[in-house]
């Protein structure tokens, strides 16, 4: 395994001097040649959108006013610990790429959002902050910026809004955030992982991200796996990998497994028997109807009930709709509230059809991709336990149903190393 | 030139309006919400669409016009805002 | 000429039935009644119809008021209140509704382009516009005490407060103070226009005490000014 980004990771926050030795000095490149690095790299964002980084960094270029550039480090899946590691572990990394993109838009301001719950992270980072010379000047300033916990709060549009007006929901409609964010100048809004990639990009070339990886998917990038597997914690994978070499990689299966949940609570289910084809990339598992979002890959053990836990996280969701979108809090209301009596088994003849047909309908129609994600994650589990789910319409309750479920349901990142 | 109609989510409070005067492409889900067809607005039915925008109580409708070009994959164009 | 002064005042109480009408379908708009064979887009055609016709009379009614010789009334005074010389009080506040009117009816014009946000907050000025019109008619008109005049104040006024009523109970469910206060307006209006119609209008003088220039009272009407 490649370790690029975590490179030189350490149980402690690393020090700028710590990095310097790691990494070497991040050597002076322009705005114009970096921006041609970062195309030349193909770097997609590590949100879970996977857009190609340099065409945003083009609109923003594009676009009229002193740009901002905002480190997204909200991590609001409850599956995902990679950019809490980054930020509260390896700052500096995420820190050179967040200078890499604001040389590259000529931004005079760096943002580093931060979830609320993660004070130590937050804390570190802005300790880190301290440290680097290139923002002991007045063109340009970085601070520590703190989000509500909240699913949708990392969104895109949400993070603008949190920090303009303070509240944390996301936006709909022209224009986009590159040419009116924050303070109605350009925003460049960039996930942690994807500002890691991109200073180690400042440093190498692009080139050298396309080295590792697939064609249309180069380069690293880390998952969180966890769940019944026996070494939970951050990898840092070439994209493509098989996710069987990744499983192992991480100790193997603690308890012989159910399902896995690739991408998150957004993401979908993928059933053991088609995992030997399984490749972790964007590209290799949509023919699959999957995503590895930010970088997630959840084992369900055969122990656990697939309808609780499916019924658990729908609820979950349904919650953290931000309430905006008739479609998006009907529908995913909707959804969890007959999950519920489909899995007390007193729900109606129809109830499974109505669930699909309810997801269907949420899907694309609210001002953001939660209810897009929430639908993905039930409709695949729909059919990925279709036994288990009938078995339940019909008879109640199983034996698994009276124990906790394993899936989190809060914005706390999971137990991960 | 094609148009089609875009609402938006937030703005739409299940007034139904939109749905009563252009019932050919919008059509209520079972919360009240416009289901819009994913199609270009015909010619004939162009001012009754124009007359769901400006009725819609909380102007959550738009018109999105798209220049028509002979579509070949690098001579795509980005639907262009004229409303 | 008596014309204008007929129209003037006919103009002016239709207006009111205008007015009446088109805040009560407004509230019907609000309350999104549902029917098959009156869709709720033809309802709001409807409202705005009214509120155009509504406009339409109360032209009339103002140039036929300017126009008429017996009254020293200007077009200036139709849209500045309070400055006139007849009655500067109570015409005034026809000017006041006549502005607010206008306000209403231009942001509607233009709500496609000021967004709905601003819309909005100029059209609850339309529940304002009512007590001030009906206000103006009880004192600057010549038949309120008219049998006929007095049962379309009486309708109108009873069309208004169920309407404003509805209006209440229909929204802001959680904010029980805002709603108290509304109807506590209601309330005070209501009760102080009981209170001063004996004492004003309908009281002895009033064409004096409402500041008719004394040129044009009647004769048979002179109150000493002393004592």
């Amino acid at each position: 395994m490649v370790a690029r980004v975590l490179h030189g990771i350490q149980a402690d926050p690393s020090t700028f001097a710590d990095h310097l030795r790691v990494h070497g000095p991040l050597p002076a490149r322009g705005p114009s040649q970096l921006a041609v690095e970062f195309e030349r790299s193909g770097l997609r964002g590590r949100g879970g959108g996977a857009f190609p980084l340099a065409r945003k960094l083009a609109a923003v270029k594009r676009a009229r006013g002193r740009p901002t550039v905002i480190v997204n480090g909200c991590e609001g899946e409850p599956l995902s610990a990679k950019d809490g590691l980054l930020l509260g572990v390896l700052p500096h990394v995420v820190i050179d790429g967040a200078l890499s993109l604001a040389s590259t838009v000529g931004a005079s301001e760096i943002l580093i959002a931060v979830n609320e719950i993660e004070v130590r992270t937050g804390e570190t980072v802005h300790r880190a902050l301290k440290q680097r010379p290139e923002l002991r000047n007045d063109r340009i300033t970085a601070r520590v910026v703190w989000t509500p916990a909240g699913y949708v709060s990392g969104q895109e549009t949400a993070i603008v809004r949190w920090c303009e007006q303070g509240i944390p929901k996301p936006r709909f409609g022209s224009p986009r955030v590159t040419e009116r964010g924050i303070d109605r100048r350009p925003t460049l809004v960039s996930n942690a992982e994807t500002a890691a990639h991109a200073g180690l990009i400042a440093r190498h070339g692009g080139d050298w991200f396309k080295q590792t990886g697939t064609a249309t998917d180069p380069g690293t990038a880390l998952v969180t796996v966890s769940g019944a597997i026996a070494a939970p914690a951050v990898y840092e994978i070439e994209q493509g990998l098989a996710l069987n070499t990744l499983l192992a990689q991480a100790g193997g299966c603690s308890e012989p497994p159910r399902a896995f949940l690739l991408g998150g609570y957004g993401g979908s289910w993928i059933d053991i028997a088609d995992t030997a084809a399984v490749r972790l990339s964007p590209r290799e598992l949509a023919p699959l109807r999957a995503r590895l979002g930010p970088g997630i890959v959840y084992v369900l053990p055969d122990s656990a009930c697939p309808v609780a836990e499916t019924t658990r996280v729908a609820g979950w969701l349904a919650d953290q709709s931000s309430g905006q979108c008739g479609p998006c809090v009907n529908g995913l209301g909707a959804v969890a509230d007959e999950l519920v009596r489909v899995c007390a088994g007193s729900a109606g003849r129809r109830a499974l059809a109505e669930v699909l047909r309810w997801c269907g309908l949420t899907a694309g129609r609210g001002a953001c991709a939660h209810p897009d994600g929430a639908a993905s994650f039930v409709i695949s589990a729909l059919r990925v336990f279709s036994e288990e789910f009938s078995d339940h319409a019909r008879h109640g309750p199983c034996d698994a149903c009276q124990w906790p479920t394993t899936l989190p349901t809060d914005e706390r990142t999971g137990a991960i190393a | 030139m094609t148009q089609r109609i875009e609402v938006d989510p937030i703005a739409c409070d299940a007034h139904g309006m939109c749905a009563e005067l252009l019932p050919e492409l919008i059509e209520l889900d079972d919360w009240g919400y416009p289901v819009i067809a994913n199609v270009d607005i015909p010619h004939q039915l162009r001012p009754l669409a124009r007359r769901a925008v400006s009725v819609c109580p909380t102007l959550a409708l738009r018109l999105r016009t798209a220049a028509a070009v002979t579509p070949t994959p690098r001579s795509r164009r980005p639907l262009a805002r004229t409303d | 000429m008596k014309t204008y002064w007929y129209l003037t005042r006919s103009t002016g109480a239709v207006s009111l039935i205008l007015l009446t009408a088109t805040l009560v379908v407004g509230i019907v708009l609000v309350g999104r009644v549902h029917s098959e064979h009156w869709p709720r887009f033809m309802v709001d055609g409807i409202h705005r119809a009214l509120s155009l016709l509504a406009i339409v009379f109360l032209a009339v009614h103002i140039a036929t008021a300017v126009l008429d010789s017996f009254a020293p009334i200007s077009l200036l005074d139709a849209v500045i209140p309070f400055a006139g010389t007849y009655r500067p009080v109570w015409l005034g506040l026809g000017a006041a509704a006549f502005d607010l009117l206008l306000a209403v009816a231009i942001t509607s014009a233009l709500r496609e382009r000021l967004g709905h946000r601003a819309w909005r907050a100029v059209h609850w000025f339309a529940y304002a516009v009512w007590p001030l019109a009906i206000v103006h008619g009880l004192a600057t008109g010549s038949d309120a005490r008219q049998e006929w005049m007095a049962g379309i104040y009486v309708a109108c006024a009873a069309a208004f407060i169920i309407a404003v009523l509805t209006r209440v109970v229909i929204g802001w469910p959680d904010r029980a103070r805002l709603r108290l206060a509304a109807v506590g307006t209601l309330a005070a209006f209501a009760v102080g226009l009981a209170v001063w119609l004996p004492g004003g209008p309908f009281g002895p003088d009033w064409a004096r005490r409402a500041g008719t220039p004394p040129s044009l009272l009647p004769h048979t009407i002179s109150a000493p000014r002393a004592g």
